[in-house]
């Protein structure tokens, strides 16, 4: 993986007290906690065994808990969901990985059309997760950076979550699991190593459908989720200094969303910026926007801004991607015209 | 050839003719209007059906395709289950959600299919390798048309349960038709039988017309299954005697085929060979004919009186817990 910054520099924001979890570890951790806790809990990817995942997510796994319970598959999306699918309709918890989350589009016809429709048309649900890393930010080019939930949020029958602090990671992946219904764990492979937090050693879990308050604001609420809270908060450090209070919203589940904190916190700011690392037609920020304006409208002072990448595949080389993704900057561009509106 | 018993021998010929006269009843259904969308036929291919699937035993799981009429019936629905998922019933398995042989339960012995072809394969897979963790004693059977065989489902799934030496058979029905793609337009192999090799696992083709055949190829998969031989993919010969759909003149298929085909009618055939093998004499057959026909006479009676589904079902189950709510109420800022 490439040390290049980005998400507008080199201060994430992120905190970086040493010793503690990364967000990669903690996915782990909830993977093999969830795996000691229910039998039925088993893995399986292309590579997660012996060699513990391109991104070492399940390193080490193979070794505690068998090759019956961490299968290594042949490069076979639909085989490794559709089986999934199976072995969740019998009452297992599978957990597939996708690679990279880009190759999710291989499998796109049993997420959409096996696993989601599954429960509504024959009343048996499928308790499957699927998970992998997602976004830019690595110079992967444009089969190893996508950002693709808007897809599965648009299809009814799934869930869908995105962690941006290693606390979410460990308890929506706990949460995903114990899951009734398929559930797509969206992680974002430039925040693996480069954040770590201190975890609670008890069980915990973080509901799905929650969202959370990183920062209270005044002024304009930025609403966003996956690594792109990062770029947030750095955001609104800036804007601090120029006297403006941004208030920033981790949606953390896009699919069902909490609806409630959203419109909470435009109702009091009266003004929202939503952003994402996703291109913009149809990103989960035209959904928000929707959701604003049909049930926030009121409240609402200024016109909703979405930050989000443009139209295009994810380019490679650094200086269009560096162009190409959001970042601090835009934000804070986009933060300023709002609230002199 | 065959160690079934005179019970068994006879019990076959039953849902054969099961089977077609559930179909012969849906189409008078359909031309009076009261199946909902189309009607899927399956005539000629009752033995392929019938005899694969009573090779299983409780416990197994089957996952049929839209033609597989004679598999939900051998599994244990009723033509009742059936009727009313064709006319869309709220009593219906799938609660009037989703279409004819659409439905299923593990537990039941069925997994639903869903109209990507192939795409079964993998799920069955699935199935198959959650028997194997559960320590069950289970065989999944699952079928593909000819058709069907050009998906990458249908190899993907079949390479990770050879890979993984999953307890399935898949039956590859090859009834010459896809809609109105023939074979030799589907596939530039010679034999579907041909494709068991890519994937290093046991191929038998069989007479799909020949119901007592197909049941001992059928035996023979799944007896290597359980006892841990890995899948088998069995191409059964058979053809499609009808369209792809009621809707389907079948235009496109040579009148002087479908003759010839017509002469190896699967049902008829078993009768005679019943009969001459002292199996069973004519009377015996036709009281099973009645019978067959009375049951079906209740099943649709009862069929028609069910009640379609109530109009706000539409938004149950998606989830486990919590309905999506499609309109909520703005929030007013001065009330």
């Amino acid at each position: 993986m490439s040390s290049a910054p980005h998400f507008g520099g080199t201060d994430t924001g992120a905190p970086t007290v040493k010793g503690q979890t990364t967000y990669v570890d903690a996915i782990r951790d909830g993977l093999r906690e969830e795996m000691a806790r229910d039998p039925s809990v088993f893995l399986l990817g292309e590579d997660i065994g012996v060699y513990g995942g391109a991104f070492k997510v399940t390193d080490g796994l193979i070794a505690e808990f068998g090759e019956e319970r961490v299968i290594d598959t042949p490069i076979s999306e639909t085989a490794i969901v559709g089986a999934a699918v199976g072995a969740a309709m019998m009452g297992m918890r599978p957990v597939a990985e996708m690679q990279f989350i880009d190759f999710i589009s291989c499998a796109f016809d049993m997420i959409t059309n096996f696993a989601a429709k599954s429960r509504y048309r024959t009343g048996v649900g499928v308790p499957l997760v699927i998970r992998g890393p997602s976004g830019g930010g690595v110079h992967g080019g444009p089969f190893h950076s996508q950002n693709p939930e808007a897809y599965f949020a648009h299809t009814p029958g799934l869930k869908v979550v995105q962690p941006a602090t290693a606390y979410d990671a460990k308890g929506l992946i706990k949460a995903a699991i114990r899951d009734d219904d398929p559930v797509l764990f969206f992680e974002h492979k430039f925040l693996y190593r480069r954040i770590k937090e201190e975890l609670p050693t008890e069980d915990y879990i973080v509901p799905i459908g929650k969202a959370a308050v990183r920062r209270q604001g005044r002024d304009l609420s930025i609403i966003t989720y996956g690594a792109m809270m990062w770029t947030a908060l750095e955001a609104a450090k800036t804007l601090e200094a120029e006297g403006i209070d941004a208030e920033v919203v981790d949606l953390r589940t896009l699919f069902p969303m909490d609806e409630t904190t959203v419109l909470e916190s435009v109702a009091k700011t009266n003004k929202a910026i939503l952003l994402h690392e996703a291109t913009r037609t149809g990103g989960i920020g035209a959904e928000i926007a929707a959701v604003l304006s049909e049930r926030c409208f009121e409240y609402l002072d200024g016109p909703l801004m979405r930050v989000t990448a443009p139209d295009t595949p994810v380019p490679y080389s650094p200086p269009l991607e560096e162009f190409f993704l959001p970042n601090a900057e835009k934000v804070c561009r986009a933060a300023r015209a709002l609230v002199a509106y | 050839m065959t160690d079934l018993t005179r019970e068994q021998k006879l019990e076959l010929y039953r849902y054969m003719r099961l089977n077609r006269v559930v179909e012969e009843r849906l189409v008078n259904l359909y031309r009076q209007g009261k199946v909902v969308g189309g009607l899927y036929r399956s005539l000629g291919q009752e033995a392929t059906s019938v005899g694969s699937a009573y090779a299983l035993k409780k416990g197994d799981i089957v996952g049929p395709l839209i033609r597989n009429m004679g598999v939900v019936l051998v599994m244990g629905y009723s033509a009742r289950d059936v009727m009313t998922q064709y006319m869309a019933r709220g009593t219906s398995p799938s609660g009037g959600k989703d279409c004819n042989l659409h439905f299923g339960r593990p537990e039941r012995g069925v997994i639903s299919p869903i109209s990507m072809l192939g795409a079964l394969i993998p799920v069955m897979a699935g199935i198959a390798l959650a028997g194997r963790m559960q320590k069950k004693d289970l065989v999944a059977m699952t079928w593909i048309g000819d058709g069907g065989t050009s998906t990458g489902a249908f190899h993907e799934g079949l390479n990770f349960a050879a890979v993984q030496k999953l307890p399935l058979v898949v039956v590859a029905e090859n009834n010459g038709w896809a809609y109105s793609t023939p074979f030799k337009k589907q596939t530039a192999s010679r034999n579907l039988v041909d494709k068991a090799i890519a994937y290093g696992i046991p191929g038998e083709q069989v007479d799909g017309n020949d119901v007592l055949a197909v049941h001992g190829a059928a035996r023979r998969a799944v007896d290597h299954a359980r006892a841990g031989g890995g899948p088998t993919l069995i191409e059964a010969m058979t053809y499609r005697m009808k369209g792809h759909a009621e809707h389907d003149a079948q235009a496109y298929v040579p009148k002087e085929e479908l003759e010839e085909w017509r002469q190896r009618d699967p049902l008829e055939r078993y009768a005679r060979e019943l009969v001459a093998s002292a199996a069973a004499n004519v009377d015996e057959l036709a009281a099973i004919d009645r019978s067959v026909s009375d049951e079906i006479d209740r099943e649709v009676e009862a069929a028609e009186k069910s009640p379609l589904p109530s109009p706000e079902d539409a938004l149950k189950n998606v989830y486990a817990a919590g309905i999506p709510d499609g309109e909520p109420a703005p929030v007013r800022r001065n009330s």
